[in-house]
């Protein structure tokens, strides 16, 4: 028999010490902020304005025209001029730029050719991300003459891909909350219940009548809130800095929130139930978070990894919720298109919590 | 239903790898009465009272505390016992009053009479003052009345104290025991591990134990008489001088220094102590005065908790 007053008296006490502790309290609300802001500004997978330096040996009206064209893109931004190859490749040594463009002497004959490539673009390939922005550059089309008469040389639309917005937030802020939620409810819970162990709080704890059940549940609801009240939080500064779109049902964002919230806090609690500091619940919730970044398709397309890394991911509930909102936010599917993902993450809380609560006994042996 | 007894042991052992920190430990605490535990540092005094509320699985042994089976049922029992630990187990960061409301709420206690409750242990453990006071802030003393003071709020007819007093001037700590005796008078069985001879010679019975085996029990006259040791005090003016003279002689069992004077033990079994002792102290050329004395509770605890080979002198 669970008894109510129990666990409210468990509750308030949670709430009560949560509130005095000013880091924590700080972490609830600042952590999710400095977090999108973070994401949001700096991970910018469109790359603009990477440092360029061009060698134009032909200086043809063709090749200042393609020149021009190249940085109307605002792919790249072109801060020096060369005039051999050799010298561009100094530049890239020293770091001055990450892309040097060499147009030799008999361009326009080339791009007439098409046997020879033309334009010669080098690359400082130690960041592939630069080497994904210099393929780019080669579908920028080279044109003959003007107005009417404009015939491109390879031509490939590269503009319909292009993002002209950089809505990378549009895309990150729906997996930044799973990331959110995740590195918070589980290092809270996690923490919880060891740091009474080490404080000494949990022998006068399991010497009252308070049952296992009572505890565990107790400990756990103000979390749930908080978690409710981060994600609203996250999609509040979401909307509001980067216009991010909810355009399912913001009901259904919340069902599947407060199920993956469950799951996270179960997770966290039976790690609560393995350690013995405080520290070593920290190693163990870093040891799940790192994993949940990167394998959940939060960082990396999800069917682009190899299949190792994909099975990992199917098991992280951070995979799932990612679905999940990237489906109600971006796509507007609703929950019932997504069942599996929901009940994964149900089925994890109910597996999860029941391994905590067995593990713990009411007793220090 | 063992009407007399509050705790009956038998055969208790709890075994940490190969360390037999309690070992077959057999324990009969009266009803009603102040049950005093002795023992050095690590000789299982923590671990049996932990055993005795449920908290530890002996791994040998029983045990029928307040008619309960241990460990069967030890979940009976929370709601009958009191438990206030060797370590300040409270909420450091939250109030006095609070932590007094949360264990109110936690035990359930009749919601009418919470407040005059918790009015009346503020009152009656001095913590009127500080009961805004975050408890974690408090002194060591007023910690372990607000810790006391929670160990009786549910009324619990058995209260098991580990060390209650560590850390406690000797002001306070009369006060506390006065507290303690109020209890036992209404009625509350008191098991108080302790390391001072002051609060064990006002204890009703006591047990020592040592190296987690009860080597004496019974009441403070009672072991006082029975220690199988003379006790020779003797006073010299260079007492480092005298205890050299003393200590390696294979008669004397023990010898300890308290100021200018030093208390001697000697086995029964030798006849005479008294010339032992002088005639050791005259060959040393040692200037001392030497009176058979009766044996306090600190020579009681010297004499059975001194190892095997100091015993055999
Ligand atoms: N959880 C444990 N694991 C391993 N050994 C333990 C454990 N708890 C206690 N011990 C050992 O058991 C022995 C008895 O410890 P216990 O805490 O009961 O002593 P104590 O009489 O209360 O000592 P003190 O006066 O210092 O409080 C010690 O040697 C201790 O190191
Ligand atoms: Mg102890």
């Amino acid at each position: 028999m669970i008894s109510l007053s129990r666990m409210g008296a468990i509750i308030r006490k949670e709430v009560r010490q949560l509130r005095r502790d000013r880091l924590t309290f700080g972490m609830v609300f600042g952590l999710p902020i400095i977090q999108i802001l973070l994401f949001g500004y700096a991970i910018n997978t469109d790359v603009r304005n990477l440092h360029a330096a061009v060698a134009d040996q032909a200086n043809t009206s063709l090749s200042r025209e393609f020149v021009a064209d190249v940085e109307a893109t605002q792919v790249v931004r072109f801060v020096d001029q060369a005039e051999t190859p050799a010298e561009l490749e100094a530049m890239l040594r020293r770091g001055d730029i990450s892309i040097g463009v060499f147009i030799p002497p008999d361009f326009d004959r080339r791009v007439v050719d098409q046997t020879r490539s033309a334009v010669h673009v080098l690359v400082d390939g130690s960041d592939p991300t630069v080497l994904g922005v210099a393929a780019q550059l080669r579908n920028v089309p080279v044109q003959f003459g003007s107005g009417s008469q404009r015939q491109a040389v390879e031509l490939i639309e590269t503009r319909a891909y292009y993002n002209p917005e950089r809505r990378t937030p549009v895309n990150i802020v729906p997996g930044l909350m799973g990331v959110i939620l995740m590195m918070t409810m589980m290092l809270f819970t996690a923490v919880a219940i060891v740091r009474e162990k080490e404080r000494g709080n949990l022998e006068l704890l399991i010497n009252t009548p308070v049952s296992s059940a009572e505890l565990m549940i107790g400990k756990v609801t103000p979390y749930v809130l908080i978690g409710l009240l981060q994600l609203g939080l996250i999609l509040g500064v979401g909307r509001l800095l980067f216009d991010v779109p909810v355009r399912g049902s913001v009901l259904d964002l919340y069902i599947a929130g407060t199920a993956f919230i469950a799951a996270k806090l179960s997770l966290g609690l039976l790690i609560s139930t393995a350690v013995r500091t405080q520290f070593q619940a920290m190693q163990m919730t870093v040891f799940i978070l790192m994993p949940s970044i990167l394998l959940s398709g939060f960082m990396f397309p999800f069917a682009g990894m190899p299949q190792v890394a994909q099975f990992i991911g199917e098991v992280l509930p951070t995979t799932h919720f990612i679905r999940l909102t990237r489906g109600i936010m971006l796509r507007d599917a609703s929950l019932f298109e997504l069942t599996p993902d929901f009940l994964y993450l149900v089925g994890f809380t109910v597996v999860a919590m029941t391994i905590a609560a067995l593990r713990f006994t009411k007793r220090l042996d | 239903m063992n009407g007399d007894y509050a705790i009956e042991a038998q055969g208790l052992s709890k075994h940490f790898g190969n360390l037999k920190a309690v070992d077959s430990l057999d324990l009969k605490v009266p009803r009603g009465q102040i049950y005093g535990f002795l023992g050095p540092n690590g000789s299982g005094k923590s671990t049996t009272i932990r055993m005795l509320c449920g908290l530890l699985t002996p791994t040998e042994g029983s045990a029928t505390v307040l008619g309960t089976h241990i460990p069967g049922r030890a979940r009976d029992l929370r709601p009958r016992i009191g438990y206030m630990t060797q370590k300040f187990s409270l909420f450091g960061d939250m109030t006095v009053l609070e932590n007094l409301q949360f264990i109110s709420e936690i035990y359930s206690y009749p919601r009418t009479d919470r407040k005059a409750r918790i009015e009346e242990l503020l009152v009656r453990y001095d913590l009127t003052e500080q009961r805004r006071q975050m408890a974690g802030t408090m002194s060591g003393g007023q910690k372990q009345r607000l810790a006391l003071a929670c160990a009786v709020l549910h009324k619990p007819n058995l209260l098991l104290l580990d060390e209650p007093t560590s850390a406690v001037d000797p002001q306070s700590r009369r006060d506390f025991w006065a507290n303690l005796f109020r209890l036992a008078e209404g009625g509350t069985t008191i098991m108080v591990s302790t390391h001072y001879m002051d609060e064990a010679e006002r204890c009703h019975r006591l047990a020592i134990l040592d190296r987690g085996v009860k080597v004496a029990d019974g009441t403070p006259q009672h072991l006082q008489a029975t220690t199988g040791m003379h006790v020779i005090e003797v006073l010299a003016e260079d007492p480092y001088a005298a205890q050299s003279a003393i200590h390696d002689l294979a008669e004397v069992a023990s010898v300890t220094q308290l100021g200018v004077r030093l208390r001697v033990l000697i086995s029964e079994r030798f006849d005479q102590p008294l010339e032992i002792v002088e005639s050791a102290l005259t060959r040393a050329g040692v200037r001392a005065e030497s009176i058979i004395s009766s044996a306090t509770l600190e020579d009681v605890f010297v004499a059975v908790t001194m190892g095997p080979e100091e015993r055999a002198a």
